[in-house]
């Protein structure tokens, strides 16, 4: 309750909550607000905004509508957000929390492993693994999560190393509480707030990272992604560049929001800012 | 110094820590560079026993390792040599402990409750786990254990944030107590409190100990307050005991000349006397990295001869449970 409270007096999370707000609401309600499959014939191909009142935000070079399609393109970057963050946020809390808590030889093994992940760019290893599994949403979602996991996992580590010999852990010790008790019921409550602050950032960068395999026409072409309507931009850029500029201005201010509703959390769960302790 | 009555046993227990060497020193090392690698003996060659029912005190300074020493007895550090059992089974093997009949009290109670859970859920965990009650019969038992520390049963949805320092003591009172212990470790469980609030504490715990017959190992730097809660005080300095006796006798005539110094340290308040007199011991505590030769305590010592600062005096068990290491103590009373 105090943490909601601190949060809602944050205009930072204010607007940013309104902005994903109303990201949600269009993908939520895409079906209703443009119920015709938005990528369909719509019309004569790249017409500007506001040139045909049926086309607010003109055709694209495919005589698409492209209103309908970043409608559509709400509910694909966000799925593609969450679903992503959730395998990469289960994968990283799993391995840090082990790596954290027993320390040692099981520390060793995993954070080489994780080491080996890092060292590799994201987005090459996102390349490389389209490559090898082809392009669809599913394995485009799940590929983002793979590669988004190694910080979330140091971040967890790191803070279950400080936790775990804290005098409550030691007390259950003590109480011959078994090490799936602490580690679930002791530890990890404490050691959540950072990690669900750092996954508003592994969110948008989930967004970006569809995007830009989209913008390289290597993501799935049967969905209607922000990512690939910016792709379809890029042959006409220089004349038409409204295709482009339009997806763009929407993942913009997308990532704003999310950005935005992570600084509220993290000023909300900071213990060292909240006040009343 | 082991008799039938004794619940809990160490024999020469020993904690070292050693240094963890940086990747430079390693390499050094590999390649046949001598390497400094010194030792932290934080306890050395401690052996006592404690009697089913009683209270002992440990005493010593800051560093002394004292509490080193009860994480050991509780099992939540293991020793380097040595062993501790209770009832002649040993309470860790394999570096993992093996029996909750040890229980402890932190120092800290802001740090020894956990903040994202219900107090009752802290208290009733452990005894959940063991089967000393059911998830159903939990309710009643943390209001049972709440209004036996002296808290209203109705805060036991409460989280410690919502608690004074006192009142959190009590909670972890209350859960140590709650797995029926055999023992119960209390490190220095007053030091972190207001005075107004230690003496509550403390008869709090002198009421618990009488109604449930504890046995303790109750350690603190502060021999007032030891003299209170226990039957027999241990003096412990640069992780050996120095001294071992029945409270009363420590504090009116103790033998070692550090016992000595720590009661004089304490202010005292005499209305009867014109001065208020107090002498803090001189010098510091010399690093456990370096012990000095000898009688550890021969620096700082008044009494100290040649002897002390050549050979270390043995630890010499004397009638009643007493026992004494030094060359040169005091006159006994």
């Amino acid at each position: 309750m105090r943490a909601l409270k601190a949060y809602l007096r944050s205009p930072a999370a204010l607007i940013g909550s309104v902005i994903l707000l109303a990201v949600l609401v269009m993908g939520l309600g895409a079906a209703w607000f443009y119920p015709s499959d938005p990528l369909g014939l719509a019309g004569r191909p790249l017409q500007w905004p506001g040139q045909n009142p049926r086309f607010p935000l003109g055709t694209d070079p495919s005589g698409r509508d492209i209103a309908a399609q970043i409608v559509h393109g709400a509910r694909i970057s966000l799925l593609i957000g969450f679903v992503a963050t959730s395998i990469a946020v289960v994968i990283g809390i799993a391995i840090g929390s082990l790596s954290g808590f027993y320390g040692g030889l099981v520390d060793t093994v995993l954070m080489r492993v994780t080491e080996a992940f890092q060292t590799l760019p994201n987005f090459l290893l996102l390349l490389v693994l389209v490559a090898v599994f082809g392009s669809t949403i599913q394995t485009v979602t799940i590929a983002i999560g793979i590669v988004s996991w190694p910080p979330v996992a140091r971040l967890t580590r790191a803070e279950f190393m400080t936790l775990r010999t804290r005098d409550f852990v030691q007390a259950c010790r003590v109480q011959g509480l078994g090490d799936a008790h602490l580690i679930l019921r002791e530890v990890l409550p404490n050691a959540l707030p950072p990690v669900i602050v750092y996954a508003s950032v592994v969110m948008a960068v989930a967004i970006l990272l569809e995007s830009a395999l989209a913008f390289l026409q290597l993501s799935d072409p049967n969905v209607p992604s922000w990512g690939n309507l910016i792709g379809l931009g890029r042959n006409v850029l220089r004349t038409e560049w409204y295709v482009s500029a339009i997806p763009g201005l929407a993942i913009l201010l997308t990532i704003l929001g999310v950005s935005l509703v992570g600084q509220g959390l993290n000023d909300a769960l900071n213990p060292r800012l909240a006040s009343g302790r | 110094m082991t008799g039938p009555d004794d619940i809990l046993v160490a024999e020469a227990l020993t904690r070292r820590f050693d240094p963890r060497l940086t990747i430079g020193d390693r390499i050094a090392g590999a390649l046949g560079a001598p390497v400094e690698r010194r030792p932290l003996r934080a306890v050395t060659d401690v052996s006592f026993a404690i009697r089913r029912g009683e209270t002992l005190g440990l005493v010593g300074e800051s560093g002394c390792g004292k509490s080193t020493l009860g994480r050991m007895v509780a099992g939540i550090l293991p020793q380097t040599s040595g062993r501790v059992t209770l009832d002649g089974k040993p309470v860790m093997a394999r570096g993992r402990k093996t029996t909750t009949r040890i229980q402890t009290v932190f120092q800290d109670p802001f740090a020894s409750l956990n903040p994202r859970r219900r107090i009752g859920e802290t208290i009733a965990e452990g005894p959940i786990a063991h089967g000393i009650v059911t998830r159903a019969g939990a309710p009643a038992f943390i209001a049972e254990w709440l209004a036996r520390v002296g808290l209203d049963p109705a805060v036991a949805q409460r989280f410690p944030h919502q608690f004074s320092g006192g009142q959190r003591q009590r909670v972890a009172i209350a859960r140590a107590l709650a797995m029926r212990p055999d023992l119960l470790v209390c490190d220095e469980p007053v030091a972190s409190l207001d005075v107004s609030i230690q003496a509550q504490i403390l008869n709090l715990f002198l009421e618990l100990r009488q109604a449930l017959g504890l046995t303790c190992l109750f350690i603190s730097h502060d021999l007032s307050v030891v003299r209170h809660v226990a039957d027999r005080v241990a003096i412990m300095y640069l992780g050996r005991i120095v001294e071992v006796g029945p409270a009363a006798r420590i504090h009116a005539a103790p033998r070692h000349p550090y016992a000595r110094a720590l009661l004089d340290s304490v202010p005292k308040l005499r209305l009867d006397a014109t001065s208020v007199t107090f002498r803090p011991i001189a010098g510091e505590l010399p690093s456990p990295l370096a012990p000095p030769a000898g009688c550890a305590f021969h620096p700082r010592c008044p009494r100290a001869s040649d002897l002390c600062r050549r050979e270390r005096p043995d630890l010499v068990a004397g009638e009643d449970g007493a026992a004494l290491a030094c060359h040169h103590p005091e006159p006994a009373a």
